[in-house]
């Protein structure tokens, strides 16, 4: 079934809904409760997608781990999370006695807005995305190597030696997996021809085997498995959080950060794991485009989900594939990291980008 | 006060050189411990840093020092069995039997059969246990959180039973002088059958969860080598020197209670790595349940548990030893009798001292992640350590 991109401008649901209601006509007004509507949304969506993220992982590895998890607060602990946000929020914030006091505020809110930038531009559904910005493969980019100042800035001002190594280590890790997510992404650009996401998501129109993932043959199935790998290392995530390696740095760089400061490197250290399986979504996947498999009885109903239950359904069960390979792995070591990427990762992408430029060249996508 | 002074460049206490200053980078000390999370209780250790690699390291003992051997001196022999068990508490079972065997000895106490096998059951369980909390440790000083919570639920069967036959689930304490103190439920050997048939494939759940990983094997491999001749030097025992290739085992070389008339392979390393140590308590859960599987087949069904012995044992004057192998190597006790019921001095001989000690041996030139892997593949309990 082909999708007229014209039908469905992109634009702000949100704040069409309420211009629509509101009878807004001056441009200026518009704008402004656009955009204002649309911050809301992000921070309604963040602080909800976060509470569920927390309860997931708690549950997910528990049951990994022949144990059940959160059972006390709520039905089956479903308001756990909820329980330990409001504790975290009423915690005294400590900060050590000599370190810089501006930089130590400062620092976890860098990844806080790395996240929430990175969010605006993500298509969620035919009409939910806050704005769609032409280059937006680029923003991502440019964006995902933004959040290492924070974790970089928290080390520096912490004025502790574990915090000092977990957020040099953090640094290299993350600009070296940078490029490999950046080659991923460039893929997909080449594969679709499109930098806006929205764009990308609409190249994948027709049946599941039109989604980059099985369209261009291997080099999509690379591309998705080594975006997914290089971005569970960029997020900090087991086998790779060398930046928090508990049982080397006790808890790295936010070892000093207590209270609402913890929380935020919490909160962003989620959603940017929210946002890297999203991606994944997105560029492989399908986005927001329901599975279509060719038979009418089967697709006709399918297509009757809403667009961004799709999205999300897509992004979890990525989620889940971090999970499980956060609650399986023992951590690498930092050395053995970088070679991974230096001497395995990066190969493997560059080559893949060349096999998908070649592909493009001869026509050969299926 | 040491603390604080960690912070300026000056030299550290036990620290063979100051730290030396390049032109763009500096070397830095860091305090591991006391409270650290992989330091499994209150081992503190300064170590000198260049970036991510150990120059040196120096362990700082006596957090948790509680003079057990004086306070021995106060009690008779039958109430000092009960401190030993706060020693290496995993091993609490191997600790008391060492007393026990001492005393028997020195007084010329016979062992019951029936309590010999109820000993050596005991003992291997212990073993298991301990390893098995070991494993789970291990992997959690790797990443691996999941192996944690496996190790402890195998484990817990045999806490459970231990609960049941001595009424302690950790600091068990169960072996007298002349046997043990009371007899086995009668369930013992079923539960003792049902463990092992729990264990058995458990061993094989561990190999392709944990040793199967290549993770695993690349952060084990040839890390933190130890020779022979060092390990040798520094008295070390147990798992840690048959790591490096040297074949002795209490229970194979200078064997005590059933140990003689039971077939059981020993373990041996060849390269002294991690992965080596890491392989050989593998290797010795399945032999101790081999062990165990041959104590419940000749298992004597009637009989006493405990010999008679006068109301208060009175060793004769002179100087009297005894040593088992523990999970964790050799222990040793020997004491000085002045012919009362109480001894006159006490020493312990605990294998995680000599183990530690070797540590900085291992480490110069790895990384930080290295010393968290070689310090647990020792496997150290501190309270054995400061007593």
């Amino acid at each position: 079934m082909e999708i007229d991109i014209n039908k469905y401008p992109t634009t702000n649901a949100i704040g069409d809904y309420v211009r629509q209601l509101m009878g807004v006509e001056h441009k200026l007004l518009a704008t402004v409760i656009d955009y204002s509507m649309a911050a809301l949304g992000l921070v309604i969506f963040v602080s909800i997608t976060a509470l569920f993220l927390v309860y997931a992982e708690r549950k997910v590895c528990a049951h990994f781990q022949a144990r059940l998890g959160p059972m006390r607060v709520g039905y089956h602990g479903i308001l756990q999370a909820l329980a330990d946000g409001v504790k975290l929020f009423f915690k005294e914030g400590l900060r050590p006695k000599d370190s810089d006091a501006v930089v130590f505020y400062l620092a976890p809110m860098i990844p806080m807005m790395a996240t929430f930038l990175i969010l605006s531009i993500l298509p969620f559904d035919h009409h939910l995305q806050v704005t769609d910005l032409d280059g937006g493969i680029l923003f991502v980019i440019a964006i995902s190597g933004f959040s290492t100042f924070g974790l970089l800035t928290a080390g520096w001002a912490s004025n502790n030696k574990y915090s000092m190594i977990g957020s040099m280590r953090a640094a290299a890790q993350m600009i070296s997996y940078e490029i490999s997510v950046a080659l991923s992404l460039l893929l997909v650009v080449l594969l679709s021809g499109e930098t806006s996401l929205m764009k990308i998501v609409y190249s994948q129109q027709g049946t599941v085997a039109d989604w980059w993932i099985f369209k261009a043959p291997v080099a999509g199935f690379l591309g998705a498995v080594v975006f997914t790998i290089s971005s569970i290392a960029e997020t900090n995530r087991g086998p790779f959080d060398m930046a928090e390696a508990e049982s080397e740095l006790t808890a790295g760089f936010h070892t000093e950060y207590s209270g609402i400061t913890f929380s935020m490197f919490f909160l962003a250290e989620f959603m940017a794991m929210f946002i890297a399986s999203a991606l994944v979504a997105t560029c492989f996947l399908g986005g927001f485009l329901a599975p279509q498999f060719g038979v009418d009885a089967l697709d006709s109903l399918l297509i009757l989900v809403p667009g961004f239950v799709w999205f999300l359904i897509k992004a979890y069960a990525v989620i889940f594939v971090f999970m499980w390979i956060r609650w399986t792995f023992p951590r690498l070591r930092v050395d053995q990291l970088m070679a991974f990427e230096w001497k395995f990762l990066l190969p493997v992408a560059l080559l893949n980008l060349v096999f998908g430029a070649v592909l493009v060249a001869m026509g050969w996508i299926l | 006060m040491q603390l604080e002074k960690i912070n300026t460049i000056e030299k550290q206490p036990g620290f063979t050189a100051s730290l030396p200053k390049h032109d763009n980078t500096e070397e830095f000390y860091v305090n591991m411990g006391p409270q650290h999370p992989s330091t499994h209780g209150v081992l503190r250790l300064v170590i000198q840093l260049d970036g991510e690699y150990v120059r040196e390291v120096v362990p700082h003992l006596g957090y948790i020092h509680r003079s057990i051997e004086k306070m021995g001196e106060n009690k008779n022999y039958v109430q000092y069995i009960h401190l030993t068990d706060r020693m290496d508490y995993l091993c609490a079972h191997h600790n008391n039997h060492c007393v026990a065997l001492a005393v028997e000895k020195a007084c010329d106490i016979g062992v019951p059969e029936r309590a010999e096998y109820i000993r050596v059951i005991v003992s291997e369980l212990q073993r298991i246990q301990s390893h098995l909390l070991w494993w789970g440790v291990f992997g959690m000083d790797l990443g691996a959180i999941t192996a944690f919570l496996y190790g402890f639920k195998e484990r817990e069967r045999i806490t459970m039973l231990f609960d049941e036959i001595c009424g302690a689930r950790l600091t068990m304490n169960y072996f007298r002088p002349g046997g043990v103190f009371v007899d086995v439920p009668d369930f013992f050997e079923a539960k003792v059958q049902e463990i092992l048939e729990f264990i058995k494939p458990s061993l094989d759940e561990y190999r392709t969860l944990l040793t199967g990983n290549s993770i695993l094997q690349e952060r084990t491999k040839g890390i933190g080598l130890l020779s022979k001749e060092t390990a040798i030097n520094y008295g070390c025992s147990g798992p840690v020197l048959r790591g490096s290739g040297v074949s002795y085992d209490l229970r194979k070389n200078a064997p005590y209670s059933l140990y003689p008339d039971l077939e059981f392979d020993v373990p041996i390393g060849t390269d002294g790595d991690c992965w080596d140590r890491y392989w050989i308590r593998m290797e010795e859960m399945a032999q101790s349940v081999k062990i165990i599987e041959q104590c419940l087949s000749r298992f004597p069904k009637e009989g006493p548990v405990k010999s008679k012995t006068k109301p208060s044992i009175k060793p004769p004057k002179g100087t009297h030893f005894a040593q088992v192998e523990t999970a964790r190597g050799i222990f040793g006790t020997w004491f000085v009798s002045d012919g009362t019921d109480k001894p006159y001095r006490i020493k312990s001989r605990s294998p995680n001292f000599s183990n530690l000690s070797v540590i900085n041996e291992m480490v110069k030139g790895l990384k930080i992640a290295d010393l968290v892997t070689v310090l647990s593949t020792l496997d150290l309990v501190i309270p054995d350590i400061d007593r």
